[in-house]
């Protein structure tokens, strides 16, 4: 079956950024979700919860709120600007100042029509949507003090702005405040002078007002009378945030304490019709502050500080015991951020905010899968301007280097001293010509004989350039027949005959050959072109395998047997995507996959699992006996040693890089969380 | 063997009181629980016993008020009868016989004239199924009445009555049984059912251990084997139901109680905190902590006055609404085991055994009530599952009750056996014992057997003490050594041994001249004083197990049994065997104040009793099968008032009587008829007037107010004693002006001792003699408190006379 020298690497210190507000289009299933680096990131809840695009943030820029208005996204932050997102090129298409100083909250009303944003000089500012811009309307009478929360009546007609000390009611018609709602101060911490921040609002349709403040508590108003209802005491400390679900029947608040409180709307005996709100479960999914929530028909959608998604499905709303019902931990992105030089040895590591480069040591090959890897060598590549970097590529001989941001491309020669001592330092060359095409582009790529860089470019188009001797040459720009959404993988042959796009419509393109795979509903999550038999392996969200034969131009009869046999429930169970396909060239009947939480061998030779069998950890299956092994064994290989995987690839020397990043290291990273006694009375 | 139909087994003082929920009456002045065989009714404000229930021949498991008139209460039982009672008079109304055995009772508003009850599935009684079942009560006026018009509600229940709870006055019914919750509807003939699944995630078990329903609200409160409570709504819908979660406990939460407006939730579990929960203000809670031991029930007054809880000590606590203990009523403490056996207090009559960890305990069997725990091992006890503490494993009086000697041993898994002998003296001042002298490590092994020199006139005590490790040795009560300040202490008189034998047993003789104690195989005689072997009686071969000495008229015998199921009977002048016969004895213990000993002998699974005496070959009495399983410890207690019964088979119970404990822990004792008679009539006899809060003393003043108005009808108003003027300024002088009580005291006890001669007063007190008889040590108390405060007097002066002319 093979065995594999490791390079096990754990010094690739990638941090995610915090998640710092989210929110959920019903419409689309899509839920966008911005990071404290100004990243935004857009999940697909109808495909398998998959991270299909993410739109890199720049320096000083942090999102303070999200609003979808149909299709079109729109974000707001401190630096006081109002910006909307361009989705299918994934960067943003304007910005416009609102000149109210910093913008703590956007929200549209439900008709999509207007845009209020609640700024830090009292003043909420309504903002008209038209097709391509928006356009500022009109102020609502100014207050004193900052507005921190806003949310609209269903009906459009008024809107609740949470404060400092108090929630304040506007008719959104003559724009005057026809209630105020006072909070009172905290009375458990600290002293009465603090403030009170109301930190959200949530306007229900029979004109109920729920909000959320920094005492702790979660007060329910009568938005017709302006009477306090009920108080519900959750913390000691912040209730940082309220979603509602869609029907309005449930309330659910995230406090610091890193827990997810509900309320749910109920009668207090059966055959009554009078209803209140009554709290109900707690949730405890996160270690620091909950600072976004979204409430959909079936889950609670929460992230925060520690910087993980969470689905937590409401088991009263799906079906008990099946994939639905199971909760989700989106930890790490579904991208690679590791690129590996095959031939030379070489791992580039991509930030947000700069490239390091490593050089695999020479592992002491002992038969062990475990070696250690030495560096011996590492280069930092800072980035230029403020934009974040959205992705980088590595040419398999090692040579070039090319990294893109928002705005800007750029192209590095490396020169290696391959024959010298390993511990000189690598220079590198800038590259400072590059043909015009290449400026907005998603996804680099490096041709397998290292000569032609492919990039993707707007429009879901790939352009092709040459790259030789600190020159770079335009070549050519493959366009699809069809399709607009952007184009994710990119994945060159090792003959370099083909090319292999995938885009997030779920399209894949194979060009030079100007195929199109047929679609398939979810959208690829790794794509390959096999080096001897020329056929293509998809990975889907959904965690499908698809093998296309290029020759014949139809799938394979092992992917054809696949599907029939479907595939085993073990496998569709796995919350997290696969990442990358690689092929073993001395078993080509060998694919190499894996995801962040184990990596498999699928051969092809071998019987698919039936449905009973159970999916053995490989070093599990070599302790049992001879006949229980074969037994056991099946085209599915499953290897769990390795946990929390960002990279596996098998380099030219048929040694095995791994590159872990446990989730100790990122937890010892976060801040402190508040404090909590745990038992005491 | 003769039939001795008067004389049986019942149980008598020391039964539960925590075996099921109690109850407490409408206006909270009552708290009636379920107490072996009867049901008791103590007064929530004094604590005192006011009547007891009897008349179930089985096991009380249920007390339930009922529903549409609270002056009456229904109980259940084991023997398949469910009783109505009057429990302010004490009389019972009405016995429905229901046939099959009873393990809880509900009642509501909503269903008039009909009881709930769990009873065992009829089908298969091997497997342990209950079933809910629904009884209609029939309405006739006889006494004895068939109740046979069951209908099922729910299978499948469990037999713990605090797992089914009645909601919203009845309209559902909320049951659980391991991991499964079942509500069902009334009205609409509906059941929903919940289940959970055994472990979280996170470990916890999910075994749900007690429901309580809220008053108003559709709320199910749950508790769990994990202290998690959760509070169920909206369970009308099979899916949409949701529940909240309230976690304090540590471990599982054992009861669940909502006030009856349902604005609170008690709950207790083994910490024995008391949680009070704010319903819809869950954050908010209030706690009483220490109360003693893990609370296994909680109840509400109906009027929301007063809360109940029950502990696993055999205690209820009365708490006010406002979370703060009122009253204790505490029962007799079991543990797993009592190490130091049944022993009787000469001084106090009060029967003694382990208590509370770590604590011996003082119980009155004539009042049925606890005295008090004396701390033996005085170190804080840890509630911790596995850890090893200090017991006190032996105990022993000497015969004036001056002296007692407790023995306290560790024995931790990795360390040497720590053992403590301490020697208390009781303290006249303080009325109770003071620790005097403390021998740390006093044998090298374990201590098996322990006694002081029986004769009270003896001038120094001895206490011998025998060990596994081979010795046996008599400690003595030394002079100060040097220090004078220092009182004097026990010390270590002689280490006796005998080849090297375990000694397993050891007894003085009657009159403290000679001490037996019995090595594996051999008995030796000793004399105390000389500490001088005298003799050693051969016996057929087997480890002696008891030895005893007779008393009185036969005290020239020595009775030991083997473990080769002999017993045998020496005569100390001939030194010579008397007789033997073969009788597997377990335990045999002799009757301090006559000639009888009793011997309990195992046989076939139960245990048979012999009495007799040594010097007659028959026995006195003998009874088979007086209870299943073995018989641990027994011991005579002397009576306090002596039965004068003629007949030859009750005459051993005259002077004394014969507790013991069997190996369920339950206390029995044998009564005759005779006195169950006696018992019987007193009860009915007490009349109790309703307005004052009812204690034995209150009996007593208010049946002499009772008949004093009598009288004063009948007669003409018996003119006043003729009142001095002493008494006239007494009575009219403001207090702050009078002199000190103390001064005046003796002048005005004078003044209210008028003669003899007046005729109308005799009348009261031939009425009222046996009273007086009965609780003399009361009037004593009341004298006293007569002379504490010339105000008190006054208004009860008309009363005062009779006692004083009698003590006069």
């Amino acid at each position: 079956m093979g065995e594999f020298k490791v390079h096990r690497i754990r010094f690739f210190n990638h941090m995610p950024s915090a998640i710092r507000v989210m929110a959920f289009n019903s419409h689309t299933e899509r839920l966008v979700v911005a990071r404290a680096d100004g990243a935004v990131e857009i999940f697909n809840f109808a495909d398998n919860y998959y991270q299909e695009k993410v739109i890199p943030g720049r320096d000083g820029k942090a999102v303070e709120a999200l609003c979808w208005v149909g299709r079109r996204l729109f974000s707001a932050g401190l630096d006081g600007e109002i910006t909307e997102y361009d989705l299918e090129n994934l960067r943003p298409r304007n910005s416009m100042e609102a000149y109210g100083g910093p913008i703590w909250t956007i929200s549209s009303n439900s008709q999509g029509t207007l845009l209020a944003a609640g700024c830090e000089d009292g003043t909420v500012k309504m903002f008209e949507v038209l097709e391509d811009r928006i356009q500022f309307q009109r102020n609502l009478s100014r207050q004193k003090g900052r507005i921190i929360s806003l949310s609209w009546h269903p009906t459009g007609s008024q809107i609740a702005a949470g404060m400092l000390d108090m929630i304040k009611i506007f008719d959104a018609e003559t724009g005057h405040a026809t209630h105020r709602l006072l909070v009172e101060r905290g009375l458990q911490r600290t002293s009465n002078s603090q403030e009170v921040v109301v930190w959200s609002v949530a306007f229900l349709s029979d004109h109920t007002i729920i909000s959320g403040d920094s005492a702790g508590k979660v007060q329910i108003w009568d938005g017709i009378t302006g009477t306090l209802v009920r108080t519900h005491l959750l913390t000691k400390w912040d209730v940082l945030v309220l979603a509602v679900s869609p029907d309005e029947s449930s309330v659910i608040a995230g406090t610091s304490e890193g827990t997810v409180v509900q309320f749910q709307f109920i009668s207090s005996t059966v055959d009554q019709q009078d209803k209140q709100w009554v709290r109900t479960r707690t949730f405890k999914s996160h270690s620091h502050d909950v600072r976004a929530l979204v409430h959909t028909d079936t889950a609670v959608v929460s992230g925060g500080v520690d910087t993980q998604l969470v689905v937590r499905p409401l088991l009263d709303k799906v079906e008990k015991n099946t994939q639905e019902s199971a909760m989700r931990k989106i930890i790490f992105p579904h991208r690679n951020l590791v690129s590996c030089a095959k031939k030379a040895g070489l791992l580039l590591f991509q930030f947000s905010d700069h490239l390091e480069l490593w050089r695999l040591g020479e592992s002491d090959g002992n038969g062990e899968t475990r070696a250690h890897t030495r560096l011996t060598s590492n280069l930092r590549v800072g980035r230029f301007g403020e934009d974040n970097i959205c992705c980088s590529a590595l040419s398999p001989c090692g040579g070039w280097l090319a990294y893109a941001t928002v705005s800007s491309v750029r192209l590095y020669r490396l020169q290696l001293d391959n024959n010298i001592t390993p511990l000189v330092p690598l220079s590198r060359l800038q590259v400072s010509k590059l043909p015009k095409e290449l400026n907005s582009v998603h996804q680099l790529s490096f041709s397998s004989d290292s000569s032609k860089l492919f990039a993707s470019s707007i429009l879901s188009s790939v352009i092709v350039a040459s790259v030789k001797e600190l020159e770079c040459k335009y070549l050519h720009t493959f366009k699809p027949p069809s399709g607009e959404q952007p184009v994710h993988l990119l994945s060159p042959s090792e003959d370099g005959n083909w090319l292999a796009t995938a885009n997030t419509g779920g399209e894949i393109h194979v060009f030079d050959l100007h195929c199109s795979v047929p679609v398939c509903g979810s959208c690829p999550t790794a794509v390959s072109i096999h080096p001897f038999s020329c056929s293509l392996v998809s990975v889907h969200a959904d965690q499908q395998i698809f093998e296309f034969s290029l020759k014949q131009k139809e799938f394979t009869a092992w992917s054809r047997k696949l599907q029939k046999q479907g595939m085993h429930p073990l496998w569709l169970q796995r919350d997290a995507p696969i990442t990358r396909v690689t092929f073993n060239p001395n078993n080509p009947t060998h694919i190499l996959l894996h995801d962040t939480s184990m990596f498999c061998i699928v051969d092809q030779i071998l019987p698919l699992p039936e449905e009973k069998t159970r999916f053995y950890n490989q070093s599990v299956l070599q302790s049992l006996s001879l006949g229980e092994r074969l037994r056991n064994s099946h085209a599915f290989k499953v290897y769990r040693n390795f946990q929390n995987l960002l990279c596996v690839d098998l380099m030219e020397d048929h040694s095995l890089v791994v590159v872990e990043r446990p989730l100790l290291d990122i937890v010892s990273q976060l801040p402190a969380p508040v404090q909590q006694k745990k038992f005491a009375t | 063997m003769v039939e001795y139909g008067d004389i049986r087994v019942v149980y008598r003082g020391g039964s539960k009181i925590n075996f099921r929920k109690p109850v407490i009456s409408n206006d909270s002045r009552f708290l009636l629980c379920a107490s072996g065989e009867s049901v008791k009714v103590f007064s929530s404000v004094t604590e005192e016993c006011v009547h007891e229930l009897r008349g179930h021949t089985g096991q009380v498991t249920g007390v339930l008020l009922r529903p549409s008139n609270h002056l009456q209460v229904y109980s259940c039982s084991t023997d398949g009868t469910v009783r109505l009672w009057d429990f302010t008079d004490g009389i019972l109304v009405r016995t429905y016989v229901v046939g099959y055995p009873v393990y809880s009772i509900y009642a509501s508003l909503n269903h008039k004239e009909v009881v709930f009850i769990v009873t065992p599935v009829q089908s298969d009684k091997r497997t342990e199924l209950f079933q809910l079942v629904a009884v209609n009560l029939p309405q006739t006026p006889d006494q004895l009445v068939e109740a046979r018009d069951l209908s099922a509600v729910l299978s499948d229940v469990s037999s713990n009555p605090s797992t089914i709870a009645f909601g919203r006055g009845g309209e559902y019914l909320a049951s659980v049984n391991n991991l499964k919750m079942e509500i069902y509807f009334f009205k609409k003939n509906k059941s929903y059912s919940f289940s959970l699944r055994e472990y979280t995630k996170n470990g916890g078990k999910n075994t749900f251990t007690c429901i309580a329903c809220h008053p108003k609200d559709d709320c199910v409160a749950t508790g769990h084997d994990d202290g998690k409570i959760r509070l169920w709504r909206n369970f009308k819908q099979k899916k949409e139901y949701t529940y909240s979660t309230l976690h304090w406990h540590h471990s599982a939460v054992s009861s669940l109680c909502f006030t009856p407006e349902g604005t609170n939730l008690l709950s207790g579990g083994v910490e024995s905190v008391l949680v009070q929960w704010r319903y819809n203000q869950e954050n908010q809670k209030d706690f009483l902590p220490r109360l003693g031991a893990a609370i296994t029930h909680v109840t509400v007054s109906p009027d929301g006055a007063l809360f109940s809880t029950s502990h696993s000590d055999n205690k209820i606590t009365i708490i006010q609404s406002c979370v703060k203990v009122s009253a204790v009523i505490q029962g007799l403490v079991k543990g797993e085991n009592v190490t130091t056996g049944l022993l009787v207090d000469p001084r106090s009559k009060a029967l003694v055994l382990n208590g509370r960890p770590g604590h011996l305990q003082f119980y009155s069997l004539q009042r049925d009530k606890l005295l008090f725990h004396l701390d033996i091992v005085q170190q804080e006890y840890i509630h911790e599952a596995g850890l090893e503490q200090f017991e006190v494993v032996r105990a022993a009086f000497d015969a004036s009750g001056l002296w007692l000697a407790t023995v306290e041993e560790r024995k931790q898994k990795s360390a040497e056996l720590e053992l403590n002998l301490k020697l208390w003296s009781f303290d006249e001042q303080t009325q109770s014992f003071v620790l005097n002298t403390t021998v740390s490590a006093p044998h090298e092994a374990r201590i098996t057997a322990m006694c002081f020199s029986q004769a009270a006139d003896s001038q120094t005590t001895t206490l011998v003490s025998a060990s596994r490790d081979g010795h046996f040795k008599a400690w003595q009560l030394g002079l100060p050594a040097h220090t004078d300040d220092e009182g004097p202490s026990w010390s270590c008189d002689f280490v006796g041994a005998y080849h090297g034998l375990v000694p397993r047993c050891c007894c003085f003789s009657a009159d403290g001249s000679l001490l037996a104690v019995g090595f594996q195989e051999v008995v030796t005689v000793w004399n105390p004083t000389s500490w001088e072997l005298l003799t050693t009686l051969s016996q057929p071969p087997g480890d002696v197990r008891n030895l005893c000495f007779g008393q009185l008229s036969c005290s020239k015998y020595l009775l030991g049994s083997n473990n080769k199921k002999m017993v045998c009977c020496w005569n100390l002048l001939t030194c010579s065997l008397e007789w033997s016969t073969s009788m597997d004895v377990s335990l045999l213990l002799v009757d301090s104040r006559s000639e009888n000993m009793a011997a309990f002998c195992c046989q076939d699974g139960s245990t048979d009793l012999f009495v007799f005496k040594p010097s007659e070959p028959r026995p006195l009495f003998s009874q088979k099968a007086v209870c299943s399983g073995r018989v641990i410890h027994a011991v005579f207690t002397p009576r306090e008032v002596m039965l004068e019964s003629s007949e030859e088979s009750s005459q051993w119970l005259n002077r004394s009587q014969l507790y013991f404990l069997t190996e369920f822990m339950d206390l029995l004792t044998f009564s005759t008829k005779a006195e169950e008679e006696k018992l019987m009539a007193s009860s009915k006899q007490l009349v109790i007037d309703d307005t004052v809060a009812m204690t034995p003393f209150y009996l007593l003043l208010g049946k002499h107010r009772h008949e004093h108005l009598g009288n004063e009808e009948s007669a003409e108003r018996t003119p006043l004693p003729q009142s001095s003027v002493a008494i006239k300024e007494l009575l009219q002088t403001p207090a702050h002006v009078l002199p000190a009580t103390s001064f005046l005291c003796s002048m005005f006890a004078k003044s209210l001792l008028i003669s003899v001669t007046e005729t109308s007063h005799h009348c009261f007190l031939s009425s009222s003699v046996s009273v007086v008889q009965i609780s003399h040590s009361l009037y004593r108390g009341a004298l006293s408190l007569t002379f504490s405060g010339v105000f008190w007097c006054k208004s009860y002066k008309e009363f005062k006379f009779y006692p004083l002319k009698i003590a006069s």
